[in-house]
C-alpha cells in the first residue's frame, strides 16, 4: 500500500484518532468508553500507521524496547496507584478515603485517581495490541 | 408468543446477527468470512447502542475493527485461500 492520497489523508486524521483515544481513556468515568476501548483506539492508530506507511517505519516509531517497557510499566502503574491509598492509611485502591479532593461532579477531576489508573491500563492495552500486530506481521510462514 | 416491550429495530438487528453468524460458518473463503465478521461486529455495536450501553458499543466497534485487521493480516501472511 504505497498510495499517495492514502498517505496524506492518514497523516491528517491519524493524530486526531490518537488524541481521541486518549480522550476516551481519561474521561472513562464521566462519559462512555473507558481504558480498554480507548487503549484499542490508540493502538489502532499505530496499527493503521504501520499498515499504510509500511512495517519498517512503524517499527522505527515504536521499537521493541518501548513496547516492552510500556507494556510492563502500564501494569505496574496500576499497582503504584493502588499503593497511594495504603500510604495514606486507607485500603488498597482507595480514592476518597485516601483524602483525595474530588471536585465538581461531572468534570474530569471528579474521578480522583481513576483517570491515572485508566491511563496506565489504556497504554498497556495499546502496546499489547501493537505487539500482537507486529508479531503477526513479521511471522514468516 | 408475543413480544410486548421489544423494539422491532432490535429484532431486525438480531436477525441480521444470526444470518451473519451462520454465514461465517458456511462461507469457505477466509477473506469473505472476515468481511462478514466485520458486518457482524458492526451489527453487534448497533445492538449495544440500541440497548443503552454506548461504552460497550465503542468497545465492540473498536475491538471488531482491530480483530478484523489482525485476521486479515494473518490470512495474507499465511496466504492460504480456499477457492
Amino acid at each position: 500500500m504505497r498510495d499517495f492520497i492514502l498517505k496524506r489523508v492518514a497523516a491528517i486524521i491519524l493524530p486526531f484518532i490518537c488524541t481521541y483515544g486518549f480522550y476516551v481513556i481519561l474521561h472513562g468515568h464521566v462519559s462512555p468508553g473507558g481504558s480498554f476501548a480507548g487503549g484499542i483506539i490508540v493502538g489502532l492508530s499505530f496499527i493503521a500507521f504501520s499498515t499504510i506507511y509500511g512495517i519498517e517505519k512503524g517499527r522505527a516509531r515504536l521499537p521493541e524496547t518501548v513496547l516492552t517497557w510500556t507494556e510492563s510499566f502500564g501494569t505496574l502503574w496500576y499497582g503504584i496507584m493502588g499503593m497511594v491509598g495504603i500510604t495514606k492509611g486507607a485500603p488498597f485502591l482507595a480514592n476518597k478515603l485516601a483524602g483525595i479532593d474530588l471536585g465538581v461532579p461531572g468534570t474530569l477531576s471528579s474521578g480522583g485517581l481513576i483517570s491515572l489508573i485508566g491511563l496506565g491500563v489504556g497504554i498497556r492495552v495499546a502496546s499489547t495490541i501493537v505487539t500482537l500486530f507486529f508479531t503477526m506481521m513479521e511471522e514468516k510462514s | 408468543m408475543h413480544f410486548v416491550a421489544v423494539d422491532y429495530w432490535i429484532m431486525i438487528l438480531l436477525f441480521i446477527l444470526v444470518v451473519a453468524s451462520l454465514a461465517m460458518y458456511f462461507i469457505k473463503d477466509l477473506v469473505h468470512a472476515v468481511i462478514v465478521y466485520g458486518a457482524y461486529s458492526l451489527t453487534m455495536a448497533l445492538i449495544w447502542l440500541q440497548m443503552n450501553t454506548p461504552d460497550l458499543a465503542i468497545t465492540e466497534a473498536a475491538a471488531g475493527i482491530c480483530m478484523t485487521v489482525l485476521m486479515m493480516v494473518v490470512i495474507f501472511r499465511t496466504s492460504r485461500r480456499e477457492e
